[in-house]
């Protein structure tokens, strides 16, 4: 087994051990960024820096001083997470090649625990869309299928780790936005629970909605990235002030658990529906059968309110992005577009925007504020976030009844490439089963179980928790995902086609 | 039955500040048409009785003591900048009046 | 721009009825800014006092400082509001150069004060009751200098430069409810209320307060209704009103302004006017193409301010008296009279006065200095008395003419020294060594050399005639330049005219 194909934890023992190098490490993942990302198209940078980085940590290593778990290992980070030194541009044009004076507080911590950046990862545009199509710089696509979506809108994060390019990657999620890739291409993905992860220096889409989490191929290594990016952070005023546990220790102990027994899982009624894929609903009740065979009680709940959920966050998402993407503007960074003839500032801006932004962009911004203006706050803002309350009451009964919830992360297997982008409205569905989380705040773990018979494209669990109970998600991740693999005799992503070398010049340092 | 007309696009462009062409004028309605009647239905559920949530874990009083902190320094505040003077930053004659 | 037609303002008053509104913004002098820890502080080279947030950078996220909310807690207890038990933010949404996120953080549907009432003393002794709507916090914005128009306004210019130093300081707008019944005194009345909020905030501690340098700033609202009719006029705003001075004249012209268009049956436009010091008249803003559709919605990334009785209660008994008993008390302590207090209230003056008492000088001494040569020279310049020189100096001055280092005359050359940037009256007299001359040796050799120069001067001082002296001491007087105490002078003049010849 080469490197590249170790979990961060298998890595990191053998960095431990001093069986292998850090920079050897890293070096292996360059090379296989080098071999691959030319087909797939998951990163927008190359950290220039990451040999040295690696350098310095196998430095710090031998002279004895004493490093966290993850120490050396190579991360992933999706662009749209601030990050000194390398391009941070939410998948946009409008910040092409703008570089950040300041690292968003979760890249901080992850340098501070020595892990080694290793590029930006590709997104949807402002974290706008299901598919990665919406990225300013070409889509990324699936390693599983090349014509199909990654997933999105952080298809780039979700791609590196399954095709290898990365062990792990930081992603962020407002609607789905880690868990849906994750079930599209066989990776494991987390949402914290609103708060427990700091949003400082993430660039903002919805800021209600909004979380930063890991993205990985392992539950347990989801769960190392957490523990280091976690936790309470002063510059963030929505940031919760709670100690949390060590959610790698629960994972360990979920792998460890002989049974399921006395778990109460909860199956949402309105989130196993008979519209999604055949494929994905057979594997989903596979995976209750499964749990149910160990010992786990699987109890049906209904969420009435969760019909209403994408309607809401289509009207809170627009209205909130619409304010938080006023400052590209043309005046302090990032694009400027003087019109023709010149003009007034108005012009310059209005200009600017017209041609920075993609059209899902312009869409929601417009949808947007049409949902704050004046006349139409009440009937459409106002009453999104009174949806919002409703279906906080519905997670609040179910929890009464259940430990955890779970449906699949997304409707159906990865679509091709262009197939929704005409019809905005269905790409919006992908997002069924994760925007109720992000509305209420609640954590959400997606893993793989299994592939669709009649594609044979990975399909996705989505576990859920009450907010500030993330460690359930880890615990049953780790259980579900031991059984699944010691049914299948080995991991999903080992069955992901071979990735031959691309002859055409692939990704290197610097090339977008 | 959605009140989204291109006159209704192109003041919300204008206050938004998007430069919109023609077909997208006419592309963005037909589409916010469709959106806004599908999302309309929260109205449903939308009850005077039920409160509205802005924030989804409840927290109050999130503060910061009055210490000043690090800045920026005048080279790193410009270095985005698409135009400057070396101290400040330089933007086209203004149409409009201060708030 | 066409000079608008103005009716006369006793004629105004006869047909209209004025009805007012203020919104006035206080800066804060916390140490750090509203939602950023970038230093708080007036001037620096541009752009230097920023963070990310300051900017507008992506990613940056906004905290609320501790101080600020305190502070305003005091101004809303100060303002006789109720303080609300849960207050939030709002975002106002509107593009504009200066500011940064291109929305600013305010506050909308829950103000941290409300339902508040201050109390206004006019010249004749009238007292009025400004009642309060609300007082909110929110951030200021940077500055913008217009390059290449004629008057460095915006109109005409070529281009803008941004500079984001200001950018989030923290403001408290206190917004009073519709004023009736000032009526001939509207303009009087608007520049006392502006001149109490100013007392409040400066013996809070909470703001410097300084006009000229905008800590304190006034949008001034005026209506007219026709009298009789029982209807409300359309009302303008004033902005860009930077002075006490201001505030007064700008109220009376836009008076006079409406009331002519209204006589002519014309209709008042509802929009924001600009106010020019120096010609003396509003002029029309841009109209509001997006009317104020400011899409105000509850800021996300910040959480509800729930201040607690605990909290009001002790920054309540904190508050310094309040503004009436205080006035009662300094007129007390200083024993002026109704008249001379008025006085001072009118100029607008009792913080400056109450600053150089406490510096050292006595009351009637700084009064005179404030009401008078220095309240002259300021109304010469068109500005405020307050902006030209700092109490300190005023003390400095006033010691350094007790003291007998100068004389009146003296101390008006060196004001206007301190004035125009010089330094400190003892750094001004020093340069312009206009020090009194004691030194009776200087003294008699320019009496010696005058009366040589007038010898029949000197024969009828001789002769009894003392009054001849008078040519004498003038012409001393213009050789020291004034510098010299006249009457010392005459002394020696008569001293040295009757001492014998000298060998």
């Amino acid at each position: 087994m080469t490197l590249i194909h170790l979990s961060a934890a298998d890595l990191s023992a053998k960095l431990t051990s001093g069986e292998v190098s850090s920079v050897e490490a890293t070096q292996a993942h360059l090379d296989r960024i080098a071999a691959v990302d030319g087909d797939i198209h998951a990163f927008l940078h190359i950290n220039a820096d990451a040999l040295e980085t690696a350098a310095e940590v196998d430095r710090k290593r031998a002279a004895g001083e004493p490093l966290g778990e993850l120490a050396g290992v190579p991360i992933a980070i999706k662009d749209v997470l601030c990050t000194i030194g390398m391009p941070s541009t939410a998948g946009s044009k409008i910040l092409e090649g703008w570089i950040p004076p300041y690292d968003a507080t979760v890249v901080s911590r992850l340098r501070a625990a020595n892990l080694i950046p290793l590029g930006k990862t590709n997104m949807d545009e402002f974290a706008m869309g299901s598919s990665t199509e919406h990225s300013a710089y070409g889509p990324t696509h699936n390693p599983w299928d090349l014509d199909r979506i990654p997933g999105g809108s952080g298809g780039g994060s979700a791609a590196a780790v399954a095709a290898f390019e990365a062990p792990i990657a930081l992603g962020s999620d407002t609607g789905g936005s880690i868990r849906q890739p994750a079930a599209v291409t066989g990776s494991v993905g987390v949402k914290p629970t609103y708060g427990s992860v700091s949003r400082y220096g993430a660039i903002a889409l919805a800021s209600s909605l909004d979380q930063v989490g890991p993205v990985s191929r392992t539950v347990l290594d989801s769960a190392l990235v957490h523990d280091i990016i976690g936790g309470h952070d002063p510059r963030d005023s929505t940031s919760l002030k709670d100690a949390w546990p060590s959610f790698a220790a629960a994972a360990r102990a979920g792998a460890k658990a002989e049974s399921l027994k006395g778990l109460r899982i909860g199956v949402v009624k309105e989130l196993d529906a008979p519209g999604f894929q055949s494929g994905v609903t057979q594997r989903f009740h596979e995976a209750l059968a499964m749990m149910a065979d160990a010992g786990a009680e699987i109890i049906e709940v209904s969420a009435p309110n969760f019909e209403y959920a994408v309607a809401a966050y289509y009207l809170i998402l627009p209205a909130e992005a619409s304010s938080n993407l006023a400052r590209f503007d043309s005046v302090r960074f990032g694009l400027r577009v003087n019109p023709e003839g010149g003009g007034t500032v108005e012009d310059v801006m209005s200009a600017t925007r017209g041609a920075g932004f993609g059209p899902e962009v312009k869409r929601r911004i417009i949808l947007g504020t049409y949902a704050l203006s004046a006349g139409y706050y009440d009937e459409y803002y106002g009453s999104a976030q009174k949806v919002r309350t409703l279906i906080q009451r519905d997670f609040d009964a179910a929890f009464a009844q259940v430990d955890v919830l779970v449906s699949p992360s997304a409707p159906t297997t990865a679509f091709k490439l262009g197939e929704k982008l005409e019809d905005p409205l269905a790409m919006y569905l992908n997002d069924i089963t994760t925007i109720p989380a992000n509305l209420a705040g609640i954590p959400g773990m997606g893993l793989p179980i299994g592939l669709a018979p009649e594609d044979g494209l990975p399909v996705g669990i989505q576990i859920m928790a009450p907010a500030r109970a993330d460690e359930r998600l880890y615990t049953l991740g780790a259980t579900l995902e031991r059984l699944l693999e010691e049914k299948w005799g080995h991991t999903l992503l080992s069955q992901a086609p071979n990735l031959t070398p691309t002859e055409m010049f692939a990704a290197t340092e610097g090339a977008v | 039955m959605s009140e989204i007309t291109p006159d209704v696009v192109r003041h919300l462009a204008g206050l938004s500040r998007i430069a919109l062409t023609d077909d997208e004028i006419t592309k963005i309605t037909g589409e916010l048409g469709a959106i806004v009647d599908s999302v309309a239905k929260v109205n449903e559920v939308a009850t005077p009785d039920v409160p509205a949530t802005s924030h989804p874990i409840p927290l109050t009083n999130v503060f910061r003591p009055d210490v000043p902190g690090e800045t920026l320094t005048t080279e790193q505040a410009l270095a985005g900048a698409p135009e400057h003077d070396g101290s400040r930053f330089k933007v086209s004659a203004i149409l409009g009046e201060e708030q | 721009m066409a000079k608008a037609e103005l009716m006369d303002f006793d004629k105004a008053l006869e047909l209209f009825e004025p009805v007012l509104g203020f919104e006035v913004h206080v800066e804060l002098n916390t140490k750090t800014k509203m939602f950023s820890d970038a230093p708080n502080y007036f001037g620096g080279e541009p752009n230097t006092n920023i963070t990310p947030l300051d900017l507008g950078l992506p990613g940056s996220l906004p905290v609320v400082n501790e101080q600020a909310i305190k502070y305003s807690i005091s101004l809303g207890l100060a303002l006789g509001c109720s303080i609300a038990e849960s207050s939030r933010f709002a975002r106002k949404n509107y593009y504009y150069p200066d500011t940064p996120k291109n929305y600013q953080i305010s506050q909308f549907d829950e103000p941290i004060a409300y339902d508040g009432n201050v109390e206004v003393e006019l010249a004749d002794g009238r007292k009025f009751q400004i009642s309060i709507e609300r007082a909110h916090m929110e951030e200021d914005a940077g500055k913008l200098t217009h390059v290449g128009g004629a008057t460095g306004r915006i109109q005409g210019a070529d281009y803008s430069l941004v500079d984001y130093n200001r950018a989030g300081v923290p403001l408290v707008e206190i917004v009073t409810n519709m004023i009736f019944g000032a009526e001939k005194d509207a303009p009087e009345l608007a520049k006392a209320y502006v001149s109490a909020i100013r007392d409040i905030v400066v013996s809070l501690g909470i703001s410097d307060a300084k006009m000229e340098r905008g800590n304190l700033r006034c949008d001034a609202n005026i209506s007219l209704s026709p009298r009789g009719s029982g209807k409300l006029g359309t009302r303008t705003e004033t902005k860009n009103v930077n002075s006490l001075r201001s505030v007064e004249r700008a109220i009376r012209y836009e008076i006079q302004r409406q009331a002519a268009i209204l006589a002519k049956g014309g209709t008042i436009q509802q929009e924001t006017r600009h106010w020019h010091e120096d010609t003396g008249v509003t002029s029309a803003g841009r109209p509001k193409s997006d009317a104020d559709d400011y899409r105000y919605f509850p800021e996300p990334d910040l959480l509800p301010v729930v201040p607690g009785a605990e909290l009001i209660e002790q920054l309540r008994l904190a508050l310094p008296e309040a503004p009436a008993i205080r006035r009662r008390r300094l007129k007390e302590s200083w024993g002026f009279t109704d008249l001379e207090f008025q006085d001072v209230l009118n100029s607008g003056l009792l913080v400056e006065l109450e600053e150089t008492v406490a510096a050292g000088a006595s009351a009637q001494s700084a009064r005179k200095w404030w009401t008078g040569e220095i309240a002259r020279l300021a109304n010469v310049a068109g500005v405020d008395a307050a902006s030209l020189v700092t109490p300190i100096h005023v003390s400095e001055l006033i010691a350094l003419v007790e003291a007998g280092d100068l004389t009146d005359r003296l101390a008006r050359q060196v004001l206007e020294g301190v004035i125009a940037g010089e330094g400190a009256p003892h750094e001004v007299v020093e340069s312009r060594g206009l020090k009194v001359v004691s030194d009776d040796g200087a003294l008699i050799a320019a009496i010696d050399t005058a009366l040589a120069a007038q010898p029949d001067v000197l024969a009828k001082i001789r002769d009894g005639k003392v009054q001849a002296a008078g040519a004498v001491i003038g012409a001393v007087m213009k050789a020291m330049r004034g510098s010299a105490d006249a009457a010392r002078v005459r002394e020696l003049v008569l001293e040295r005219a009757q001492a014998p010849e000298a060998e």
